[in-house]
């Protein structure tokens, strides 16, 4: 069986469109708003929504940092050595509102622990939370994305990947079952 | 990625990898240090019982702040008000503690190879704090991880370890560390406290300070040990400074500024003067620093594997 591709070509750059414009309804000229994606995929889609966003409010600082959230994962000595990755966050988070980016929503897990990271910076205003992809009806948690590119219906044993065109040549959301 | 050792008891059970994956994650501990809120969850269904059986300050603070910053439980232990003055034995001591469900245990001991033995009689997991006259692991890596953040790389940088070469695990457990890491090493001091078959290690020895000195990008200023010191091994403590003491006028003679390092406590006046410790070469309080953060990487590295 082809794995079915979700999103590519121009679709995929209209989508990320559409969430920038989402997000300049919501936060006009960010200039209380900060952008962070989580480690270790959701930084590539923060870095190129805040491109996106530079290039549509060229006067506007659009400040964006990439978040690591090793140590504050629920399944720490439950599975295989987890080896943090960089957090690289140089601006302050207090009184900010704040929009967290991952590639995918899954469980909900992962943006518990981006969420307890998060306020180790000191207490944003509000924390908002986008998602490329949102696979539905598999929250182990209740959370759920203020912003979403598209929505997947998919089984447990199916994986979703995200790949950019900066780090694996395609812009492309492709569906991987087992077999 | 994990580490190749499930206990930390030496730098000789260690891999160049090993230590490139405890200063990956210090990196992240330091930069976690630096927040507003300094604590992590990592840890917080782990119970860890820092053994000591000789004295500590330094090294029992800073364990027992990575502990609380990684949110493990803490139980402390000084063998000097315990029942191992009434004669028990050091597996029953642990056998006893482990039995209220610990699972990491720090553990300070005056004889060498305490921590190998233990590890081969109890299940918990063990993390060598210094055990007699043979390493100290951790200090070794802050050590190593303080020339690296000074320097930006370890390989390749010139250290001198200057003092009481014999009685000191610091000095073995630096050595070790160093050349792994692809650093050139030197000891320095006088010939009765190099032992006999340093050399064997791939060290220069050298029993000139200034000679050392103007050899070095790194000095490592260890004390006098002179709790171990059964019998005279130099005729006094002022002719052992006179000759290897380092003060401001010889730091400031040498052809280049080289980077002061202790490893504590500091005899103030013996094998460094006050002005040589609080000068902006000397970078013995970033090595306190760095110790909390690279033994919150030990313990969270050792804690993360999986039986």
């Amino acid at each position: 069986m082809l794995n079915p591709i979700l999103l590519d070509g121009p679709k995929f750059q209209i989508t990320i469109h559409r969430l920038c414009r989402q997000l300049i309804e919501n936060h006009n000229d960010f200039s209380n708003s900060v952008i962070i994606g989580i480690q270790p995929r959701g930084i590539y889609l923060a870095k190129r929504i805040a491109e996106e966003l530079r290039k549509i409010l060229p006067d506007s600082t659009i400040l964006h940092g990439d978040l690591d959230i090793t140590f504050y994962r629920d399944d720490f000595r439950r599975r295989e050595q987890l080896i943090p990755n960089q957090t690289r966050i140089d601006f302050v988070m207090e009184g900010k509102k704040v929009i967290l980016m991952d590639d995918v929503l899954w469980t909900g897990r992962t943006i518990r622990a981006a969420m307890d990271a998060l306020m180790a910076f000191g207490r944003p205003e509000k924390i908002e939370f986008l998602t490329l992809v949102d696979r539905r009806y598999s929250r182990h948690i209740p959370v759920a994305a203020d912003y979403t590119g598209i929505e997947v219906d998919s089984i447990a044993s199916q994986k979703v990947v995200v790949s950019w065109k900066e780090t694996d040549g395609e812009d492309k959301i492709v569906l991987l079952s087992d077999r | 990625m994990a580490l190749s050792t499930r206990h930390l008891l030496g730098i000789k059970d260690l891999t160049p990898a090993d230590i490139q994956l405890i200063f990956e994650t210090a990196d992240n501990f330091k930069s976690v240090l630096n927040r507003p809120i300094k604590k992590v969850p990592s840890l917080r269904d782990v119970t860890i019982a820092n053994i000591f059986f000789e004295n500590s300050t330094r090294t029992r603070l800073s364990f027992e702040l990575a502990e609380k910053r990684l949110s493990a439980d803490v139980v402390n232990f000084a063998a000097s008000s315990s029942s191992v003055s009434k004669g028990e034995t050091l597996i029953d001591t642990v056998n006893n503690i482990l039995a209220m469900k610990v699972d990491m245990v720090v553990m300070r001991h005056p004889y060498a190879g305490a921590g190998v033995f233990l590890s081969k009689h109890v299940k918990a997991q063990i993390v060598n704090a210094g055990d007699g006259a043979h390493e100290h692991p951790t200090q070794a890596l802050l050590d190593a991880f303080s020339i690296r953040e000074r320097y930006g790389d370890v390989a390749g940088k010139k250290v001198v370890i200057v003092g009481d070469i014999l009685h000191s695990r610091v000095a073995l457990s630096n050595i070790l560390c160093l050349k792994m890491l692809g650093a050139e090493v030197m000891v320095c001091g006088p010939t009765t406290l190099i032992p006999k078959y340093i050399t064997s290690l791939g060290v220069k020895v050298e029993h000139n300070l200034i000679k050392a000195l103007n050899w070095c990008d790194v000095a490592n200023m260890l004390r006098i040990q002179l709790e171990r010191q059964d019998i005279k091994y130099f005729p006094s403590l002022r002719e052992y400074t006179m000759l290897y003491g380092l003060n401001k006028q010889i730091l400031d003679g040498l052809d280049k500024e080289i980077t002061v390092m202790h490893p504590g406590p500091i005899n103030r006046g013996v094998e460094i003067t006050t002005d040589v410790a609080d000068s902006k070469q000397s970078i013995i309080l970033d090595q306190v620093e760095n110790g909390v953060a690279i033994r919150m990487a030990v313990l969270f590295l050792l804690a993360g594997q999986t039986d």
